[in-house]
């Protein structure tokens, strides 16, 4: 029979679960070399993306919208997609696409995240009569189907940048003030809030130090996701053409302006993809951006491989 | 003791060794148990959290939990080797052959579905019988566990019955298959006295009526005494000893199983009381038209424990949130050194919200997980007393050696703590508001005894040293005999007994208290059978 030696009692020496320390970059270095191949196409895809949006000036061999003296050029060495309908240069546009395609869709989330993680997290909390107000009127917006809503707004305010921003992070922060509410209310329900409450804590003190770091998984893979819609949205608006206007390069109103190329197919096979060109980037950055929340959302839930 | 007309092995683990995969390491977890069990013997294991119970418990099973695996030894059930054969085979005896009765019954049952189809759904997806049988059958069974209604209460959903009827069905379930094995992991710890006694009298009749062996979980001593012909004692992953229950109980060999056996040894003298420094009077307070509180008056006086006795729903934690301004009373006042507080949390000023400390019952989620000790202890000491810097860090090292931690724990994360030091934590949290009330809402209950010991006695210490006052919210009597000065029973939101604590415990007693007095298991193997007797 195994020895014990066990004789005087000691809070000190209770086994508590066996942790080593490590700083978070040791933390998040271990998940990284567990990281799926899926997942790694996906950081490899949008570190490209971003390095290509961030140096597109020093890139892209041509000015944004410089004009050159041949419309719907053929694929050439001077002009490696060709050039679009006033003669730009396709190539040079879809570097400067990504710069301004992403970062409008980046300033949206980040602003629906504002808008909607602030009030949701203010429903949470005070709950009562700010949170029926809040949550009604977030009803109300979320039953007007978003691209219409969003077209007629455009159409009254004008279609600028900031105003686009403002339209659609509003829009969509409807629904991330319902994601956060909901996994807000779990943990607004814990005893330790209470006993912040009980301490006479500031509300932003609630927010900011007791609620906000325990929601912060899934918010963050929502961001992935909510990136991903936003910028669809964004460029099914150009494509309609009232999103980001002309001479700004953006990948969809590239589509809609190239779309009549298609039809020369049978003349030139190459001509006739370029208006997929813009369309492909959308896909795959879409594709490379959930690979990455996919992986992030089966971390951060915990759950165990079974093995 | 048992019939053992049929003394044939059933169950034999040999050497088990369990491993289970965290922070990038392997951990073991079981090293090296052997465990015997013969058809219709009972045998209890008990040991403190950690201490591997219920991975060996699902061991018998053949059955490990994701993230964990079999290293060593073999489980032998009935003749074939659990632990060789391939899942799909194994499947085959759970659920029919070898059943499980989890610790919360709330959570093992799916609330969508009516109990009766869950009770006997392995019975009839194994064809033993037809869905019709099965049904009668589970009936009979609900009648030998004495559920009322028996020919309806199968009909229902699981909220809609007690959580000791759901324990009562659960174990109907496990049950109906007529199982060679039931592994029960803890089945009443989260159950009030009172039903544990219904349950545990219902659990040990059905199992010697059908002869089934069993293995029983627990931490709690006076329970296993009821319930298993052996007991064996376990701890960090090792067997420490194994006996016959009376042997056990009478003469425990081991220093580690004495230890065990004497927890329940602080008694502190009860103090007669002088000036009143808290006072609840005429209170009644409602949740929406749900009447909690009726007209309750309670005094606790400067330097003294007050302990709040009665089962779940009988309003002790409602007390609490009055107390604390969480909810505001329809009527009636709570004065705090003669002066009237505000009802409600937000009319409070800072120094009357300093001066009332709470400490709740489940440390795990009254600590924020991304705090560090240090935020926790610290913030309330900051917050109220105003300092910051060198002098902040030397008051919260000077909590954590009020109890009985260093300051090698200032930067560790609630989750690496265990249950004890949360506890402790909290405790300090409570202390650096430096308060004069503190109140302590069943805060031993989800811990082990050795560990409950070693908790009241720190509080037993800081009363003395800080002359604080405790409001001691609990439902279990050892705990109000070993802190207590006065005592204040509760049932279904009314006072039904309040004075000195060797008042209450001395005959003659409310009906009441005298039901929950009698209900509280005693370290007497025969203690069941004759209160049993008694009360029949």
């Amino acid at each position: 029979m195994p020895k014990s030696n066990i004789t005087n009692y000691s809070a000190k020496i209770e086994s508590a679960l066996v942790y080593t320390r490590r700083s978070r970059f040791e933390r998040f270095w271990i998940e990284l070399r567990k990281a799926p191949l899926t997942a790694w196409i996906g950081m490899i895809t949008v570190s490209l993306y971003i390095f290509v949006a961030l140096f597109a000036p020093f890139i892209a061999p041509y000015g944004e919208a410089e004009v050159f003296p041949v419309p719907y050029d053929v694929w050439s060495d001077k002009h490696i997609f060709g050039t679009d309908q006033i003669g730009r240069d396709i190539y040079t546009r879809l570097i400067y696409g990504a710069r301004n395609t992403i970062g409008i869709a980046v300033a949206t989330t980040f602003l629906a995240f504002l808008i909607g993680g602030f009030l949701g997290l203010l429903a949470t909390i005070l709950r009562g009569w700010v949170d029926q107000i809040l949550s009604r009127l977030v009803d109300v917006l979320m039953a007007i189907p978003g691209l219409i809503f969003s077209l007629v707004l455009l159409s009254v305010f004008g279609s600028t940048i900031t105003s686009l921003i403002i339209i659609i992070g509003t829009l969509e922060s409807t629904r991330i003030f319902r994601l956060t509410r909901s996994v807000g209310l779990n943990v607004v329900v814990m005893e330790f809030v209470e006993a912040a409450q009980l301490r006479g804590e500031s509300l932003r003190w609630i927010i900011t130090k007791e609620i906000l770091p325990n929601i912060v998984p899934p918010l963050a893979a929502e961001f992935g996701l909510r990136f991903c819609f936003i910028f669809l949205l964004i460029s099914s608006l150009s494509f309609l053409g009232v999103g980001i206007q002309p001479p700004t390069a953006d990948w969809g109103s590239m589509v809609r302006e190239n779309a009549s190329l298609i039809q020369f197919a049978k003349f030139d096979i190459f001509v006739a993809i370029t208006p997929l060109l813009p369309a492909a980037s959308i896909a795959i950055l879409t594709v490379a951006v959930n690979f990455i929340v996919d992986w992030f959302l089966h971390t951060s839930s915990g759950l165990k491989d079974e093995k | 003791m048992r019939n053992k007309k049929n003394n044939k092995v059933l169950l034999e683990m040999k050497d088990i060794k369990i491993e289970g995969f965290a922070d990038e390491k392997w951990h073991k977890i079981i090293k090296g148990i052997s465990l015997t069990l013969s058809r219709g013997q009972v045998m209890g294991l008990i040991g403190e959290s950690g201490a591997g119970k219920s991975t060996l418990g699902l061991a018998a099973m053949g059955f490990t939990r994701p993230g964990c695996k079999f290293t060593g030894g073999k489980v032998v059930f009935d003749g074939k080797n659990l632990t060789d054969m391939p899942e799909n085979q194994r499947r085959e005896y759970w659920g029919t052959r070898i059943t499980y009765i989890a610790q919360s019954a709330a959570a093992a049952f799916n609330p969508a579905h009516q109990l009766i189809h869950q009770v006997i759904e392995s019975t009839v997806r194994s064809k033993q019988k037809n869905k019709r049988d099965a049904q009668n059958d589970a009936v009979s069974l609900f009648e030998s566990l004495q559920l009322p209604n028996s020919s309806e209460i199968g009909n229902r959903f699981p909220h809609q019955v007690s959580g000791g009827q759901l324990q009562r069905v659960m174990t109907a379930m496990a049950m109906s298959p007529r199982p060679d094995l039931i592994v029960f992991d803890e089945p009443t710890t989260a159950l009030d006295v009172t039903t544990q006694v219904e349950v545990l009298a219902a659990m040990r009749e059905v199992v010697k009526t059908f002869n089934t062996a069993a293995i029983y979980i627990t931490h709690d001593l006076s329970v296993v005494a009821q319930m298993a012909d052996t007991i064996k004692v376990l701890r960090f992953g090792e067997e420490i000893e194994e006996a016959e229950t009376r042997k056990m109980l009478k003469s425990p060999k081991q220093e580690y199983t004495k230890t065990l056996w004497s927890v329940r040894s602080i008694q502190k003298p009860e103090i007669k009381s002088k000036n009143i420094i808290l006072e609840m009077s005429g209170i009644d307070a409602f949740y929406g038209n749900f009447h909690v509180l009726k007209n309750v008056n309670i005094k606790l006086s400067y330097g003294r424990t007050l302990a709040i006795v009665g089962e779940s729903g009988s309003g002790k934690s409602t007390m609490a949130r009055v107390i604390t301004g969480l909810l505001a009373p329809r009527n009636g006042s709570v004065k705090f050194k003669d002066k009237v507080l505000p009802a409600k949390l937000k009319n409070r000023t800072k120094d009357q919200l300093q001066k009332i400390q709470m400490i709740y019952q489940m440390a795990d989620v009254a600590m924020n997980p991304k705090q560090t000790v240090f935020d926790i202890i610290g913030r309330p000491a900051s917050f109220f007393t105003g300092i910051t810097g060198k002098k902040l860090e030397n008051r919260v090292i000077e909590l954590l050696n009020q109890i009985d931690l260093d300051e090698s724990f200032i930067d560790r994360y609630p989750s690496e703590l265990s249950g004890g030091q949360k506890q402790r934590v909290c405790i300090a949290r409570a202390l650096a508001a430096k308060p004069e009330v503190i109140i302590c809402d069943e805060v031993t209950s989800a811990l082990d005894q050795i560990v409950q010991e070693g908790i009241l006695k720190l509080l037993l210490r800081l009363q003395n040293d800080l002359n604080l006052s405790y409001i001691f919210i609990t439902h279990d009597i050892a705990t109000v005999k070993a802190i207590s000065d006065e005592v204040v029973v509760m049932n279904e939101g009314e006072v039904v007994e309040q004075g000195l604590k060797s008042k209450i415990f001395s005959p003659p007693h409310p009906d009441y208290t005298k039901l929950l007095l009698s209900s509280v298991p005693e370290m007497d193997p025969d203690w069941l059978t004759n209160l049993l007797k008694k009360r029949a």
